[in-house]
């Protein structure tokens, strides 16, 4: 903790510090929207015909639906004709070999502070970066594959592992699913798959960051990571963006699927450009993550740190399947200038003695709205299941605003549920106490913000903590008085 | 070390303190001891300088420097340290992350460099001996779920670690027992020094009985009405602070 703090008084300097523009020659197919474009989407990607077909049925059902609007947000007309759905680095069909790379890219990335070379000698983690809608870099591929585990891009695992595709792309969350998944499953661009066999536990955390750089450009990932019987990993996600005036839609998918006795771990630091301060500009972040404790002791954890986009509309969820399966969902979610989130959990318990925890953490500052949204489903065969919510919610200053909206269904008499729920606010008898031993304002409401995280950020992996708590003071930089 | 001319303050349009003088020396202790509604705390606050309060006249010297136009983090920066009456709770912030963090930004402002993480573990352990501070205090989070006493222990301790010149304790001795009484007092007194001026603001004699002042204050309606040595506590004890009322008035 104290070593961000070291760090907080530089980084408010900063501003959004990841926004620049990286100025390489781009591959973009003009904007809009139909048939053509899946086709040309699909040949760009050379995919097979499957993959051509799933994504034409997913276009086809996605023009029947409507745009959901029951989430407590204000989210102007998206035209989804002026949208350009395909954008790659020029040269770059696939991931190639570090000395390959545009150094343009590469120095993006440093900036970024995730230097591929280091993090490959450092930090034990493997990397595939999303730049746009192409993987430009995968590292450590070797060392995972001598254990055993895949680890490639989706568009890379469309051709070489089609049956584990085929099997699986879209058993979680359907191309029927909702407005923004089926779009996903139309156009989605690339994304990460993650396989990891039976009984083996991942030898590393593994890592993506994806970046969305060109104008107009909407970026559709697509990540699938299953884990066999008794097979575990840890999956990181970081997000950052530069800045642009429009807005940009993101909208991703994430899918997990633990058998037997397996467990993932899935992290995100998410801090999108979130808009001016006027509102203006900023990204939609509408995701539709989703897990499947498909087998019995099965483990998913979402773990989630939100400080950035416009809009965050994600309920990261669990399908506890599996008896005996475990589903947990700890999150952060930061609002402030004209940022809004409608961001929770569903916990669908299935199985019998399925459990499962939500802990989430809003923080509104300046005219920021947070909500928290969670479903916790108790089904007829889940005897004995058991669920413990805990919603807290901070509110800096007196123009922002925090809303609950939990939902609970119980049809299971054995079942049992708890949701807590608190709302408090940065005192003035807390700043003074902090000011009076010598704190600076900024550093006190870090200090009392960080506190109050606390519970989320120690389910984060080490290096991701530092960076959240980082992130956190950034956001929260001049909100107080 | 502190002088205090002729001090007015108003909250909400209030005046609070009518006219307030008070000279404090390096090394000496002063009780300052009033009824309730007396101005004691708002005393205490315009000096740590707690926001609301309006000085209309008067001022304020701070070792030879006008005080007042410093911030409150300044005025910490510069040796001012409070003991509140009631300490808040910080949840989720460590204690000794806190202090931590008080302790440096105090050193960085003046010039010295940052202690580091082992330094500063091998400091509080001795601190928190001498205050008697179970180390399980210190790895609980600042305040929260302290008992009456715990919390001002934890005050003594900070201040044990952060080494004011001036050392202002506002009722510091409400809400003891006499056991944790005596043991506050014991680290105050351990405190004292040649350089360093307390004042401890009290509506109890009781307190005084264990930390010695050089000099006692009455402070009533914004004023200091009386002012003496140890004996015009113990006469305060005995009388009540009615007899001071009409003796002023007489």
């Amino acid at each position: 903790m104290s070593a961000s703090l070291e760090n907080v008084n530089e980084l408010i300097e900063s501003g959004y510090e990841h926004g620049f523009v990286t100025n390489i020659a781009s591959d973009t197919i003009p904007p809009g929207l139909n048939q053509e474009t899946i086709h040309l989407i699909s040949a760009k990607k050379n995919e097979p015909e499957w993959m051509l077909a799933y994504r034409l049925r997913a276009f086809h059902h996605w023009l029947t639906m409507e745009q959901p609007n029951w989430a407590h947000l204000k989210i102007q007309p998206i035209d989804f004709q002026s949208i350009s759905y395909y954008s790659a680095p020029e040269n770059i069909t696939g991931p190639k070999s570090l000395d390959e790379i545009d150094p343009e890219i590469l120095s993006t990335y440093n900036k970024l502070g995730i230097p591929l070379e280091e993090q490959m000698a450092l930090a034990g983690i493997a990397v595939d970066a999303v730049f746009d809608s192409v993987s430009v870099a995968t590292t450590f591929r070797k060392n995972l594959a001598e254990a055993g585990v895949i680890f490639c891009s989706i568009s890379e695992a469309v051709k070489d592992y089609p049956d584990l595709l085929q099997k699986y792309l879209g058993s979680v969350v359907p191309h029927t699913d909702n407005f923004f998944a089926s779009l996903n499953a139309a156009v989605f661009s690339d994304g990460t798959f993650v396989y990891i066999p039976e009984g083996v536990r991942c030898p590393m955390e593994l890592s993506t960051y994806f970046r969305i750089n060109e104008a107009k450009t909407g970026q559709f990932e697509r990540t699938l990571i299953i884990a066999e019987k008794g097979a575990s990993v840890s999956y990181l996600e970081g997000c950052t963006a530069p800045t642009r005036d429009e807005n940009q839609l993101h909208a991703a998918v994430v899918e997990l699927i633990a058998m037997e006795d397996a467990a993932i771990k899935y992290s995100t630091v998410q801090n999108w450009y979130p808009g001016d301060k006027n509102g203006k500009g900023g990204i939609f972040n509408f995701v539709t993550k989703r897990g499947n404790c498909q087998g019995d002791r099965s483990h998913i954890s979402w773990t989630q740190v939100e400080t950035g986009s416009a809009i965050t509309w994600k309920y990261p969820s669990c399908i506890l399947r599996g008896n005996d399966s475990i589903g947990e969902f700890y999150s952060v979610a930061v609002t402030r200038g004209k940022q809004q989130a409608d961001t929770g959990t569903k916990m669908i318990h299935i199985g019998a003695n399925t459990k499962s925890t939500i802990v989430s953490k809003g923080i509104s500052a300046a005219q920021g709205q947070n909500t928290y949204r969670g479903l916790v489903r108790m089904s007829i065969r889940a005897e004995n299941a058991r669920n413990h919510s805990q919603c807290d919610s901070l509110l800096i200053g007196d123009q922002c605003g925090a809303h609950t909206f939990p939902y609970i269904e119980v049809s299971n008499p054995t079942a049992k549920v708890e949701h807590e729920a608190t709302t408090s606010k940065i005192s003035d008898d807390q700043l003074f106490y902090c000011r009076q031993r010598g704190l600076s304002e900024e550093n006190a409401v870090s200090l009392i913000v960080n506190g109050f995280c606390k519970e989320v950020f120690k389910e984060l992996p080490m290096e991701f903590a530092v960076e959240a708590q980082k992130l956190l003071a950034i956001t929260l930089e001049g909100s107080v008085g | 070390m502190l002088s205090i001319k002729n001090l007015h303050v108003v909250i909400d349009n209030k005046e609070i303190i009518k006219g307030l003088d008070l000279e404090v020396g390096a090394g000496e202790v002063h009780a300052i001891m009033g009824p309730n509604g007396a101005g004691k705390s708002t005393l205490a606050h315009i000096l740590s300088g707690r926001d609301g309060y309006t000085v209309t006249q008067g001022k304020v010297l701070y070792k030879g420097n006008n005080l007042l136009s410093h911030t409150t983090e300044e005025r910490s920066h510069k040796g001012i340290f409070l003991a509140m009456q009631y300490p808040v709770e910080l949840p989720g912030v460590n204690n000794i992350v806190f202090l931590k963090e008080a302790l440096n930004s105090i050193r960085v402002a003046n010039g010295k460099k940052a202690i580091d993480s082992i330094q500063f573990m091998k400091l509080i352990r001795e601190k928190a001996e001498q205050m008697k501070i179970p180390a399980k205090l210190l790895k609980r989070d600042v305040n929260t779920g302290f008992s009456g006493g715990e919390k001002k222990r934890n005050e003594i301790l900070q201040m044990a670690i952060l080494e004011p010149d001036l050392a202002i304790m506002d009722e510091t001795d409400s809400g003891l027992d006499i056991d944790a009484l005596r043991i506050v007092a014991d680290g105050v007194n351990s405190l004292r020094n040649k350089n360093r001026a307390m004042i401890v603001i009290t509506h109890y004699q009781r307190l005084l009985d264990y930390i010695q002042p050089d000099y006692v204050h009455v402070l009533s309606d914004g004023k200091i009405v009386r002012s003496g040595t140890k004996e015009l506590a113990i006469e305060l004890e005995e009388k009540g602070y009615g007899w001071l009322s009409q003796g002023a008035a007489a």
